[in-house]
């Protein structure tokens, strides 16, 4: 995690961030975050309010959304706790994004399990798409990272695109998935293959075949 | 003899069928569960622990004994009032290899719904907290409607279900840190910290989340309580071999010809595993190379040890590796599995949360050396040295990712040591050739 760098905090990122406030909205759903938590210990929700104000920062600008300095120092004000507690909870954890963002966070998966099923594949297809790994496309529509196992094993390799997964891709259906994205749709999440529903074994069922057809229930043969 | 579809707890594990709660209800979750939980604590707590009901997430400690450690009365605090007691349920699956409580949570979030309130009633607890890993996005959201559906039915919150008991639970999205599946790191990052495990003592259910007793389960073992409980100890402990009873989740990946995620029965054997369910190995049972048989933690076993060996905690252990999470990673014989297993050493390094010496330094050192036994540039006897790195870096750390970092290595020099020194004669040979 060492090679992540907070963004500098310049005059031009407090211009831009410094007046950072919660929309109406937003509003609301910070207090109900931090009503999930007893009394007395509101710092708890630093995380999820950290992800709702990475979210507010992206619909601002049109990205996945990132973090700001004069961003974490809100937050802290919010909670009532030091910046320092706020900055160290947002460069520990990898999903929060503490320096600026494309508009698509294709995120490869290049662990063992996704590696063995093609992952290798998926990164040359996004080098080979001009995206390079921690950097911000040109026209600002791509940032690209590898990550780690993203828990889709059965369905590896996968992509992970802002907030859907991609799953089972080869190089031609991630770049049909990457070109629809570009066009402005929104491509069908899960697994990519027209054949397969989630994680059953392809093409022959081998168990719980009456689930696919009806809500089956099975008591009445226990 | 084939686990029977009836006898399946996550009937709905591949979706086919909404996950709300009105479909769950018709196969079968939230059914009277105000009578499970009118047996009392005690009775509960012995259903669990005669079902031989083990862990589900990867360490394989009897869930029964483990609530049973709750207090009975609960301590005070330094004003003379009584503490509240935690249920954490380990939603943070991040295992490499491991995808089974996603599918729970996507498919059937009411079962874990139930069953954390029948685990949290057992213990005493006052709410549960389900922290599930930050880029399960949307299994995240099926999770908080499925609980909005919960409370609206009155089966959450004051007086749960009817049962007169008033038990809340949340759900705590985590933000990208493997180790915050370790669960004193787990309850640091509720507590709105960095994920950096704890020493032990003292242990969580004498001082867990905010210094209250906590027990932190694995998704899957509060999933199948309710079933256990209505079911019967019996009916559960009928399956799988004695000290391993049960069903579980497996998830078979890599190289076979039908990766999937299915449930079946604890000690059922490698290769009928496979057979049934995965289409077999790619390339035919001659062409398996190796298999890491419970995600990446646990160390490689070679095919000729795995194709007979039960799926359960003690086959495992028998042939030098342990079930783990279930995760069962495939390799054939087209693998490079020095490279296989040095991903995994990125991986941890990665993960590192970056607390003790051996695991920040080591981690990123064994992961150096891994990457130069993969190319051969080495030299033979630096095979013995990372062989004495490994020992110095497990059991030498806070918590397990040092041994989990340690592990896979140490399986891959046990058995494919001369494939690592034929790359190393390899280099060699040909550096010589090229000087010559």
């Amino acid at each position: 995690m060492a090679d992540r760098y907070i963004e500098p905090d310049t005059p031009e990122l407090r211009a831009r961030w410094g007046n950072f406030a919660w929309t109406e909205a937003n509003a609301a759903k910070a207090k109900d975050i931090v009503a999930r938590y007893p009394e007395g210990r509101q710092r708890s929700a630093v995380m999820p309010l950290l992800d709702l104000a990475q979210r507010q920062v992206g619909a601002e600008e049109n990205t996945q959304g990132w973090l700001p300095i004069p961003v974490m120092e809100y937050i802290a004000e919010y909670l009532a706790m030091p910046v320092i507690r706020v900055v160290e909870v947002a460069s520990f954890y990898t999903m929060y994004n503490i320096a600026p963002i494309g508009r698509f966070h294709v995120q490869v998966c290049g662990t063992t399990p996704c590696m063995l099923r093609g992952s290798d594949d998926l990164l040359a297809t996004c080098k080979s798409r001009g995206m390079k790994k921690g950097h911000i496309s040109a026209d600002g529509l791509w940032s690209f990272t590898e990550v780690e196992c993203m828990g889709n094993c059965a369905s590896a390799p996968m992509v992970q695109i802002n907030d859907d997964n991609y799953e089972d891709l080869t190089s031609d259906r991630l770049n049909a998935v990457l070109d629809a994205l570009a066009r402005g749709e929104t491509p069908k999440a899960g697994t990519q293959d027209p054949a397969r529903h989630t994680v059953e074994p392809v093409g022959e069922p081998t168990n719980l075949v009456a689930m696919m057809t009806e809500n089956h229930d099975y008591r009445s043969e226990w | 003899m084939a686990l029977l579809d009836k006898d399946r707890i996550f009937t709905n594990l591949y979706g086919f069928q909404p996950w709300n709660l009105k479909e769950a209800q018709a196969r079968g979750a939230w059914d009277n569960t105000k009578d499970l939980i009118a047996r009392g604590r005690d009775a509960i707590i012995d259903e669990m622990k005669a079902s031989g009901l083990r862990g589900r997430g990867g360490a394989g400690f009897p869930t029964g004994m483990k609530w049973s450690f709750m207090p009975k009365q609960p301590p005070l605090d330094q004003n003379g009032n009584p503490k509240p007691s935690f249920l954490v349920i380990n939603a943070d699956e991040s295992e490499p290899g491991s995808c089974k409580d996603r599918e729970i949570m996507r498919h059937d979030p009411h079962l874990l719904f139930e069953g954390a309130l029948v685990a949290g009633f057992a213990m005493g607890a006052r709410a549960a907290y389900i922290y599930i890993r930050g880029e399960y996005i949307r299994e995240a959201e099926v999770l908080f409607a499925a609980r909005e559906e919960a409370y609206a039915a009155g089966l959450l919150g004051k007086n749960a279900a009817g049962s007169g008991y008033d038990f809340d639970v949340f759900v705590h999205r985590g933000a990208g840190a493997y180790i915050c599946g370790e669960e004193t790191a787990m309850i640091e990052s509720l507590e709105g910290k960095k994920g950096q495990p704890r020493l032990k003592p003292p242990f969580p259910a004498g001082a867990g989340l905010y210094g209250c007793p906590t027990t932190v389960n694995n998704v899957e073992s509060i999933a199948v309580a309710p079933t256990i409980l209505r079911r019967g100890a019996s009916w559960f402990s009928s399956f799988g071999r004695e000290n391993n009873k049960g069903t579980k989740l497996f998830q078979i990946s890599g190289h076979v010809n039908r990766p999937c995620v299915v449930e079946e029965e604890m000690s059922i054997p490698f290769s009928e595993l496979i057979e049934r369910h995965c289409g077999g190995i790619r390339g035919g049972r001659d062409n398996l190379l190796a298999v890491i048989p419970g995600g990446s933690s646990v160390p490689l076993v070679p095919s000729a040890d795995i194709w007979d060996a039960p799926m359960d905690f003690d086959g495992l252990k028998a042939v030098g590796s342990g079930l783990g999470t279930a995760a069962v990673i495939v390799m054939d014989k087209s693998t490079d599995i020095v490279r296989a297993i040095s991903r995994l050493s990125y991986f941890y390094k990665h993960e590192s949360c970056g607390q003790c010496t051996p695991c920040r330094e080591g981690t990123g050192w064994m992961w150096r050396v891994m990457e130069r036994l993969r190319t051969g540039d080495a030299h033979v006897e630096e095979i013995d040295m990372l062989q004495q790195v490994t020992k110095q870096v497990e059991g030498h750390t806070i918590c397990a990712l040092g041994d989990a970092a340690a592990w896979p290595i140490q399986g891959l020099i046990k058995h494919f040591r001369p494939e690592i020194e034929r790359r190393i004669e390899a280099r060699h040979g040909s550096l010589q050739e090229a000087a010559e």
